[in-house]
């Protein structure tokens, strides 16, 4: 069983583009002494699970593990064996577009922040970008996901436009939440993204529910085709969440077509997560519920890549529910109004030189997938289409007084009857948002 | 019973001076053989109850008003519990998106037997057994009606709820605004609350007073088989996340109720006993309180209007307000504590919109600020009895 706590005995992997004997990853390095041999094969129903042929993916090879990597890093440059590359010259480009975009709004996003077009808390993705392209571009668009504060980039790789989401930034009615969300409630039908949520751990629950939608179709209302699977993200700082543990029993249990991934970028604002967990390991938690615990070098685009694909081809088989800790950064503060001093700069340092889109162009120049004026055009392309974006925001009219009263309540009924027998969403100032409700 | 005579001639049919009843032909005011039954209040004005001679020397044998035979012996008898039953099943067949989960709710039946046989029927996945996880399983059923489905999530007990009061606040009330109106959330969420036989504090909570801020969502209470069974099918109907209040105590009330299929309104209140001297509020449990009362009042010579105001969230101003304006007094029996309660919301909404028809202060008889005690004789006092709402409404009506 791939996803076993064994084959990933190291939970270290040594990421792309560096030298195999360089210092293992987070400062507190010797605090993730691994505890030796774990005592079970993933779930103690190990029946239960169909055997998956070790999947290749770009670890050194462990003496523990069972998985025959394809690739192995010697003297930091990738060997490969005569396995393909893991992407297509497409794909490449698809992954670093995304990643571009989603960086470059993110920036931009600081920048129009500081000029005062959008207030209140705008938490960025910067450095994480690998977690979020490295899942989002093998979903369908029938696929779910839910993601927490920290959702600009999930909305944007899942789909939704730059204009939507800019405009939702600047509090527009034009934005992809008609300016009532804002950064932290980023929702699409379209491209459904349910979220989108303030509170940690609260879209958990919500996830597991449209998982849940996913599976009665299939079994309930025998809708052919229905598969869609559902993706959650949320941070280290939820894994010590009771909505957490909660929906992983329930994922488990009835075999929902979820992945729980973790984007641990070790610090929950300015607590860091060895200092609030009491075993930080958080893909151990997985096994502990029946169901696969992975872990995964979250600044490497191409292992999550790896790690995606086979969670999301078993969750859509129907064997369920699959826990995804991918390691990851934050190289900015917890949100624009942090002033990140807690963080050790030698931390930040480290990461920064595992930034994944120098990672990933890196691959794709020694591997001859690409040239740089490609990228560079890539990157033009990016740049223009945020200016439109925020162009197109700046221009956008602000939210008139009418739409205040439209959305509480998908049946207007709701608001009751007034003291002249008719329903308060009769009465005309209703629609100009000034009735008394 | 009132409630059968509400609800049978509640149709829009114009009515009499006369004390005759005209019952709704099946052709009137039908979708399919549905009856949306509106609440009486619109009809009151032209049905005019005032007998001919004064009140006084009228000696009323029944508090409620008088009994009409049907002219059918059609309708069925049934207990409460079975009549949300019926509402619920009926929805399950006509829509097969409408799914139940909850505790117990599957194998066991329910703990007051409300799903009881749905599971052998439908299937364990549309009758789902949950684990013991309020939070998360009321943030699981608004994932699944944000996705398509139409789920009812049971609390066992409404106190039970405040573990999922993140997910009921954040969710439920919020999404289809934050999302701008793209994510609809045609949730139910039922149980039943209120004081028991010595339940203790913990299991004798009433919730509707700290849900009832929340935007976004509505609240209704039934109190009789026929509005159990009309609300929960128009809870389910509605596109509106509803939270249904049930209570413990009420379950085995029985009662006949119509054959047909009939659907009620969520926003409207219910017009128990016409009269003249004074607006009695209340609902849930503390209907039958106030409807024993109301016996006493009577052959004292008072002639009290009792409307159960069914829908806690949003008031049905209409009814009520109608009722002000004709008794000029008002009285409010509810179970909810003092403070914060429904009453004191209520209080604030008739002041505010009809002070100037009120003839004395509203009075507002709540449950005492105490946490529910288990000895028997203090659970008592902690909560309205008749004999308090008796002289409530002679002080009143001084």
């Amino acid at each position: 069983m791939s996803f076993s706590a064994t084959n990933f005995a190291q939970p270290r992997p040594v990421p792309v583009g560096v030298r195999s004997n360089e210092k293992p990853l987070s400062s507190d390095a010797s605090r993730f002494r691994f505890r030796g041999p774990p005592s079970f094969l993933g779930s103690p129903h190990s029946l239960r699970f169909k055997p998956i042929p070790p999947f290749k993916l770009a670890i050194p090879h462990s003496q523990r593990s069972a998985a025959s990597s394809v690739t192995h890093i010697a003297n930091g440059k990738m060997v490969k064996s005569s396995a393909n590359l893991l992407i297509t010259k497409e794909e490449g480009l698809e992954l670093y577009e995304d990643m571009i975009l989603g960086r470059f709004f993110e920036d931009m996003c600081a920048q129009m922040y500081y000029r005062g077009k959008m207030f209140g808390f705008v938490h960025l993705y910067n450095g994480q970008e690998a977690v979020s392209t490295g899942f989002f571009k093998l979903l369908k668009k029938e696929d779910t996901v839910v993601s927490t504060y920290r959702d600009h980039v999930h909305a944007l790789s899942k789909g939704v436009p730059a204009r939507a989401v800019m405009s939702e930034l600047f509090g527009k009615a034009t934005g992809c939440c008609r300016g009532q969300g804002g950064s932290m409630h980023m929702f699409s039908k379209e491209h459904n993204v349910i979220g989108g949520f303030a509170f940690i751990g609260e879209g958990i629950p919500v996830a597991t529910g449209a998982a849940f939608s996913s599976k009665y179709r299939r079994e309930v209302l025998k809708e052919a085709g229905a598969d869609q699977v559902t993706l959650a993200f949320f941070g280290d700082g939820t894994c010590n969440n009771g909505q957490f543990y909660e929906c992983l029993n329930m994922a488990a249990l009835w075999k929902l077509p979820i992945i729980f991934v973790v984007e641990n970028n070790l610090w929950a604002i300015g607590m860091s997560h060895l200092r609030a967990t009491s075993d930080p390991e958080i893909w151990k938690k997985g096994p502990a519920f029946g169901m696969p615990g992975v872990h995964v070098d979250g600044m490497d685009v191409l292992k999550v890549r790896e790690v995606a694909k086979e969670a999301i081809e078993r969750a859509r088989r129907g064997d369920g529910p699959t826990l995804v800790e991918c390691e990851t950064y934050r190289f900015r503060g917890h949100s624009l109004a942090d002033p990140d001093e807690l963080r050790d700069p030698a931390e930040k340092a480290r990461y920064a030189a595992r930034d994944p889109i120098s990672a990933l162009k890196k691959y794709l120049f020694e591997n001859k997938l690409a040239s740089e004026q490609e990228l560079k055009s890539i990157e033009k392309k990016i740049d223009e289409v945020l200016d439109d974006a925020v162009e197109y925001s700046d221009e956008s009219p602000l939210p008139p007084r009418s739409q205040l009263l439209e959305n509480v309540f998908a049946d207007p009924k709701g608001f009751g009857i007034g003291p002249d027998g008719k329903y308060r969403c009769e009465d005309p100032k209703f629609t100009q948002g000034t009735a008394h409700v | 019973m009132a409630t059968l005579f509400h609800g049978v001639g509640a149709a829009l049919t114009p009515f009499s001076a006369s004390n005759k009843l005209l019952l709704p032909s099946p052709k009137s005011e039908s979708r399919g053989a549905i009856f949306l039954h509106r609440s009486d209040a619109r009809v009151n004005h032209a049905f005019n109850l005032k007998p001919a001679t004064p009140n006084q020397d009228l000696f009323i044998p029944n508090a409620v008003a008088t009994k009409r035979e049907t002219s059918t012996k059609s309708g069925h008898e049934l207990l409460l519990f079975e009549a949300l039953r019926e509402g619920l099943e009926e929805e399950m067949e006509r829509d097969p998106r409408v799914c139940v989960m909850g505790e117990d709710v599957g194998h066991y039946g329910g703990s007051y037997k409300v799903t009881k046989g749905l599971a052998e029927k439908y299937g364990d996945l549309r009758v789902l057994d949950t684990p013991i996880a309020e939070n998360s399983f009321t943030g699981m059923g608004i994932g699944a009606a944000m996705t398509g489905l139409r789920p009812i999530v049971e609390g066992m007990n409404m106190g039970f709820l405040l573990l999922a009061f993140n997910q009921i606040s954040n969710n439920c009330g919020m999404l289809h605004y934050t999302s701008g109106g793209q994510f609809t959330i045609p949730i139910v969420i039922r149980g039943p609350g209120g004081v028991g036989r010595q339940l203790g504090a913990e299991h004798s909570q009433r919730l509707e007073s700290y849900f009832q801020s929340i935007p976004g969502i509505q609240m209704v209470a039934c109190s009789t088989p026929y509005n159990a069974k009309g609300l929960m099918k128009a809870a389910i109907r509605s596109e509106n996340p509803v939270i249904l209040f049930e209570h413990v105590l009420l379950y085995n009330l029985k009662e006949r109720i119509p054959d047909e299929e009939y659907v009620l309104s969520l926003e409207e209140a219910e017009m128990v006993r016409p009269g003249e001297h004074v607006t009695i509020l209340t609902y849930s449990r503390m209907r039958y309180h106030v409807m024993q009362a109301a016996k006493t009042l009577v052959n004292k010579g008072y002639d009290p209007e009792v409307i159960d105001i069914r829908s806690l969230k949003p008031f049905d101003l209409y009814t009520i307000g109608c009722s002000v304006k004709k008794t000029h007094r008002v009285l409010i029996v509810e179970e909810c504590m003092r403070t914060g309660g429904i009453g004191a919301s209520l209080t604030a909404a008739i002041t505010e919109n009809f002070h100037d028809y009120l003839d004395a202060p509203i009075v507002c008889l709540s449950s005492q600020d105490v946490p529910t005690p288990y000895a028997g004789t203090l659970e008592e006092w902690t909560v309205v009895q008749p004999a308090q709402i008796v002289t409530a409404v002679e002080q009143l009506c001084q």
